[in-house]
């Protein structure tokens, strides 16, 4: 009922706005005038439309600046990431005056200009000086930001330090599991083949270094001030690891091993206390659309110092007390080189990362 | 083909049946207004598509019976299924910019366009320029009927990355909704190769004597890039999907690799998602020039003729969509900064990325100085026009930002690239189209479109979409991804709830908003004052063609071309403009 009576509101009046336009027509024309010809009234109103409208838009973003400005990201928890709100900060100074002046001058023109029959255009088609300047004055600015970009670039993703925990990221639809290296700090090897019952991760437990990996769920645990290189792995669709606080993402692709390394600054502790809230929490989050709770697919991760860190991390089982595997390892370790050649090819190994450097 | 127009010309009046008038035309100017009003209707539904989970968005969780009403099953309780929601969001994202903002907006101008702006009496080939329409509405049939397919239509985004859009298992609208966008697509991509090989061959062969290449009117120059860039790059789209069609349908691996889902180990390896990216950027970057050169075109057009005055630095406008169009084809991996891509090709993407900033300031400040000492008459056409270049300003810049790939690692897909590309992509395409539309609606049905209705629209437009999409930066530099069903699951993005609603009040009233540009168009189709011949006193030839259509556009000889497109407000003449077929008067001198 509702629906037919909408359908009919709007029907009499779509009916109702077409003869008020016609009469509106029709008037014009006795008058002898089109009433679509644009009047010098017209431009004068529109002309200070733009200058009212544009004024509002200026201040409406100045307002836009000031509202958010303690609704943004703390400051960077990792060494990093400080680089980056530097170089964040720079382009927003070049480019925030960029555009004040150009919507200045636009807002500017189109309300000083106006037509006026009386007034004739001036004709100026072309002047090679300002066309250089507005040609050189950008690629100048521009070179700059480049080269500052490229060699923070550099800087980030040149290859993690030698002693690095190693974690793992496994990604699936729709959660998280971190894996730590362990003593070895170093990861053993894992296959999509070999995923079954507990072993989610599809963890080789014949591989010597998978035996005293951890795993974690839920929350991800990072010692402060210690760089972490993290190697990514989803096991379905691509997911991406977005941690916000950290400044830093990076795409987990099935097929293939991704990685990212940085080191966490401040402690989730000094973190509540800088931005006064108790509750607090880094998070981890999916940055890929991957399915139907792409928007839930997270987990907490908590810094702390590095004897808290070991600390929690001794409270958990080794893969080979969680798996049972233990015994076919011992006997398989001296053998891992042997081990990788007759692994399936699909089996992804941490030691073949290096291919993604330069 | 000299020969081919004049015998045309002795018959312009011959009878035409109903279905080669109205439906199966070869008639650029028909064909124009069947791409018009065909991306009109998709224009809507992409737009209704985005209240609904605009609705979701600003209210998360909250019934709105409407969307039960609409989409059965997939609201329940009036509630947006999340699988729904990706659905919605994809569609959307596909409708607009392929359909409305490709199809809808070459098809329109670069069919009534370049033959009337060159002085020619058709395209090079009617027949080709018909199918290339009848393929685009299939195409768009198909995109529309898959929102009905029982298990959803396509939901991977609208650049429907592989795995997820490969497997069923994954997402179900990467069932038969998925096939169905491949097939919509595939048409797609034909209709734009027929469509762009015309414009081309047309521009090249047929322009009228003396319209030498300097002497284009811009949004031919504009339009003829934009198809050159359409041909160099569909192909690669169209093997992209060709290849994700085998991995769906006959087990090949080009994209799939390892793959443990719904409890099964695939027995696909060696494929790699990241091939798709890369086949599907090089594609994906043009494309967001393919839309908007002609909008940029079209801007050049509308705001010489109406601020009566030379665009300023003609040569630089033409140079800068060369260097735009050759830079589109070499940075299409600053969408894979976090793909895991060597980061060396990381630098070399931020370097040219970068680079495009420079011809596109170029244009900014080259509209500006066309403003300068103008003498403006604001049409609504004149409004969008300034418009476009307010939201090419606001969204350039900060393609600045994101192109810098360390920076790009922290706001890659959150909201700031929502806002980036909808400010400079979407708002300053549509506003060209706007633009167009207004300006030339007088030569493709010879009458008027209302102005206030034109000025009511473009006020309220503009509002719209600043308060959709500026606010969107801050929630991406918050860190608010993009593609989020709802923000809900994250206590740290409680502070951006009141925000997100005010986001779909914006969205609601632009919404309402084109309600008013649709009433006035087909309103004045039928009801317009009628039209003069040239009523933005323009120089470009169409306006010198007679306002009631005939074949072959001009009922004598084809106007020869004497002038640039430019010459408004000559001091040397009382008028303030003389069209390009007035002969130089004795010692007057060619610009
Ligand atoms: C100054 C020039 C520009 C620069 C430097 C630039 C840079 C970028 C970058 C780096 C991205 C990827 C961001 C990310 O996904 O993290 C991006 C996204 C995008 N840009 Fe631009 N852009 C510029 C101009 C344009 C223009 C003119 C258009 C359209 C006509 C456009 C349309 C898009 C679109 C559609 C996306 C989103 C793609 C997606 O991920 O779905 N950009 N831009
Ligand atoms: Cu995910
Ligand atoms: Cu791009």
């Amino acid at each position: 009922m509702t629906g037919f009576l909408t359908i009919v509101v709007v029907t009499l009046g779509v009916i109702l706005l077409g003869k008020v336009l016609k009469i509106f027509e029709l008037s014009g024309e006795l008058r002898g005038a089109d009433a679509n010809a644009v009047t010098t009234k017209d431009n004068r109103t529109q002309g200070a439309l733009v200058m009212l409208f544009g004024l509002g838009f200026l201040a409406f973003v100045i307002h836009q600046f000031y509202k958010f400005k303690d609704m943004m990201l703390p400051v960077s928890a990792s060494e990093h990431g400080v680089q980056t709100d530097m170089l964040l900060s720079v382009s927003f100074w070049v480019i925030i005056p960029m555009f004040f002046i150009t919507h200045i001058l636009l807002i500017y023109f189109a309300y000083k200009y106006y037509y006026r029959p009386e007034r004739k255009a001036t004709f100026f088609a072309h002047s090679t000086k300002l066309e250089l300047i507005w040609t050189v004055v950008p690629t100048v600015v521009l070179t700059t930001l480049i080269v500052y970009g490229i060699s923070t670039w550099n800087k980030i993703m040149a290859p993690a330090a030698e002693d690095a925990m190693v974690v793992e990221l496994y990604a699936k639809q729709f959660d998280w599991t971190g894996r730590y290296a362990g003593e070895d700090n170093k990861l053993g090897r894992s296959g999509y083949r070999l995923i079954e019952g507990a072993n989610v991760l599809g963890v080789d437990m014949t591989d010597g270094h998978a035996q005293d990996d951890k795993v974690a769920r839920g929350e991800l645990h990072l010692p402060v001030n210690k760089e972490v290189s993290f190697k990514f792995h989803s096991r379905d669709v691509i997911h991406s690891a977005y941690m916000p606080h950290f400044r830093t993402q990076m795409n987990c692709v099935p097929g293939m091993t991704t990685q990212f390394h940085f080191k966490p600054t401040i402690t989730t502790e000094q973190m509540r206390k800088e931005t006064n809230n108790p509750e607090f929490d880094y998070i981890l989050l999916c940055n890929k659309i991957c399915g139907s709770a792409h928007y839930n697919m997270q987990m907490t991760i908590i810094v702390e110092s590095e004897e808290d860190f070991n600390k929690w991390l001794e409270g958990k089982k080794t893969l080979a007390q969680e798996l049972g595997g233990a015994d076919v390892a011992v006997d398989a370790q001296p053998h891992a080189d042997a081990a990788i050649d007759a692994h399936d090819d699909a089996t992804t190994d941490s030691d073949s990362l290096d291919v993604q450097h330069p | 083909m000299a020969e081919h127009h004049d015998n045309h010309h002795h018959h312009p009046h011959h009878e035409e049946g109903f279905l080669s008038k109205w439906v199966f035309s070869q008639d650029h100017k028909m064909i124009s207004k069947q791409f018009l009003v065909t991306a009109i209707i998709m224009g809507v539904v992409g737009m209704l598509l985005s209240t609904m989970f605009r609705l979701q968005l600003g209210w998360p969780g909250q019934s709105f019976p409407i969307l039960e009403t609409i989409l059965g099953k997939w609201a329940p309780d009036g509630v947006l299924d999340p699988n729904m929601y990706l659905a919605l969001v994809t569609i959307h994202g596909t409708i607009i910019v392929f359909m409305v903002l490709t199809g809808g907006l070459s098809g329109t101008f670069a069919n009534l366009l370049i033959p009337l702006q060159i002085g020619a009496r058709d395209m090079a080939s009617g027949f080709i320029n018909m199918l290339s329409y009848w393929f685009f509405f299939l195409s768009s049939a198909v995109m529309f009927a898959s929102l009905f397919v029982e298990t959803g239509p396509a939901s991977g985004g609208w650049t429907v990355y592989p795995p997820l859009s490969a497997l069923p298992q994954a997402i179900p609208g990467s069932g038969l909704g998925m096939t169905l966008w491949l097939v919509s697509m595939s048409l797609f991509i034909v209709s734009s190769l027929l469509g762009g090989l015309n414009y081309i061959v047309t521009v090249i062969n047929l322009r009228t004597k003396g319209m030498s290449m300097w002497r284009l009117p811009l949004t031919v120059w504009a339009l003829l890039i934009t198809a050159v860039l359409g041909v160099l790059s569909f192909p690669v789209l169209f093997s992209a999907a060709l290849l994700l069609i085998f991995d769906r349908s006959l087990g090949t691996s080009f994209y799939l690799s390892e793959i443990h889902i719904g409890g099964q180990a695939l027995e696909n390896v060696g494929g790699s998602p990241i091939l798709y990216e890369h086949l599907f950027w090089f594609l994906g970057h043009p494309e967001v020039y393919i839309i908007l050169l002609p909008a940029l075109g079209i801007t050049s057009e509308v705001i010489s003729t109406n601020s009566r005055k030379p665009i300023f630095g003609y040569k630089a406008m033409v140079g800068s969509i060369l260097a735009i169009a050759f830079l589109s084809f070499i940075v299409w991996g600053h969408h894979m900064f976090v793909t895991g891509m060597n980061p060396f090709l990381g630098s070399v993407f931020t370097f040219t990325t970068l680079l495009v900033a420079i011809p596109s300031a170029v244009k900014v400040f080259n509209y500006l100085t066309t403003l300068w000492k103008g003498n403006i008459v604001f049409t609504p056409g004149t409004l969008f026009a300034i418009g476009l270049v307010s939201t090419f300003i606001t969204g350039g810049l900060t393609g600045i930002i994101l192109g810098d790939s360390a920076l790009d690692i922290n706001i890659h897909d959150t909201y700031f690239v929502v806002a980036h590309f909808h400010i400079v992509m979407g708002a300053s395409a549509i506003f060209g189209m706007f633009a167009g539309v207004y300006h030339w609606f007088p030569k493709m049905y010879g009458r008027m479109m209302n102005k206030n209705l034109g000025y009511m629209h473009f006020w309220l437009t503009i509002t719209s979409v600043y308060g959709v999409f500026f606010p969107m930066h801050f929630l991406g530099l918050a860190g608010i991804p993009r593609r989020y069903y709802s923000n809900t699951a994250f206590p740290l993005f409680d502070d951006f709830i009141d925000v997100n609603s005010m986001i779909s009040v914006f969205a609601i009233i632009g919404a309402v908003a084109q309600v008013i540009f649709i009433f006035n168009f087909f309103y004045s189709i039928y009801k317009g004052n009628k039209a003069t011949q040239n009523p933005w006193k323009s120089n470009t030839l169409e306006w010198t063609t007679p306002v009631e259509h005939i074949h072959g556009n001009w009922p004598g000889a084809i106007p020869e071309v004497q002038r640039w497109a430019y010459d408004y407000s000559r001091p040397d003449k009382d008028q303030d403009f003389v069209p390009q077929d007035v002969p130089l008067e004795p010692g007057e001198e060619a610009h």
